[in-house]
């Protein structure tokens, strides 16, 4: 459970969400992998938070927290972008009728 | 740390195989619930790396809230028999994340991190315990330390940060999520005098 073997498996998974995001034609399965590559960015942030000395150690303590703040902030910001995206996956399927995203060529009527 | 090391490898098969189920599954609905598997096996990761608070925030916004939006919008559209075909370009995309995927290894392999000093660990241990519970006095006179750094590690923890250093971004946030709820409720609100949606 060293330091390296956490950034590996973020690494994984960031790569495999990527993948889907960029491979998928579901705009569905493009959220879920975003999603993915958000969570992978959270476990190299809070490892580094365990793992790693800040800059500002010898100052202030509470600076080991600092990516668990970031990690925080992530979260904050994926619930704001699902709500976002599937609003717009609403609007794309009242309009086009699919969730395709080769399918979709336009945003409006 | 050997029960430790058995939990983080059950933790990263269930988070990788999960992903994998996510990307790679035809039917939707299942890669949905496999979301869930790799959400719940990140919160375990967290607690293994002491943000038990981070755990718990994971558990409800991921899995009780992002990963419940998720089924809803699968199951109102119909695409779900369809599945989760690939486009044209999935080849190169397989080639381009692999790549990145060489490249984010070796950086995390190569690079001379800059560890935790030991001398600072115990207290470290005491500030990510702080983040989320209250230290009481005798415990931290149990451990020895000076009443300069007791008072440190009381007045540290993630919500002293949020308040103090990260107040600003921290406003931001929230005015993003009132903007993302307005967007949101605006994007699916249905035509005036169609009558759909």
């Amino acid at each position: 459970m060293s330091f390296e073997s956490f950034l590996i498996v973020a690494a994984i998974l960031f790569c495999i969400g990527l993948y889907g995001a960029l491979a998928r034609r579901n705009v569905l399965a493009v959220l879920m992998s975003i999603e993915l590559m958000f969570n992978a960015v959270n476990i190299t942030l809070v490892a580094m938070a365990k793992y790693l000395a800040p800059a500002g150690l010898q100052d202030d303590i509470s600076t080991v927290l600092t990516g668990q703040v970031f990690a925080v902030f992530i979260i904050t910001v994926a619930a704001a972008e699902i709500a976002l995206g599937l609003g717009i996956v609403f609007a794309m399927y009242r309009t086009d009728e699919t969730v395709d995203l080769s399918e979709a060529i336009q945003m409006r009527h | 740390m050997l029960v430790q090391d058995i939990v983080f490898w059950i933790l990263s098969l269930m988070a990788i195989v999960g992903s994998l189920g996510v990307v790679l599954v035809s039917n939707l609905f299942r890669a949905a619930l496999l979301l869930i598997l790799v959400f719940v096996a990140v919160a375990g990761m967290f607690i293994l790396l002491s943000a038990e608070f981070l755990a718990v925030v994971q558990i409800l916004i991921y899995v009780g809230a992002i990963a419940i939006l998720i089924i809803f919008a699968v199951m109102l559209t119909r695409d779900v028999q369809r599945g989760n075909l690939p486009n044209r370009m999935h080849i190169p995309a397989a080639v381009f994340a692999a790549l990145l995927f060489t490249a984010l290894v070796a950086v995390a392999v190569d690079t001379k991190w800059d560890f935790l000093p030991a001398e600072h660990q115990e207290r470290v241990e005491l500030v990510q315990v702080s983040a989320v519970t209250i230290i009481t006095d005798e415990v931290l006179n149990d451990e020895g330390l000076s009443l300069q750094e007791q008072e440190e590690i009381q007045e540290s923890g993630l919500a002293d940060l949020l308040i103090s250093d990260y107040v600003l971004p921290f406003e931001a946030v929230s005015v993003l999520l009132l903007a993302a709820l307005i967007g949101a409720l605006v994007l699916v609100r249905p035509d005036r005098g169609t009558g759909r949606g």
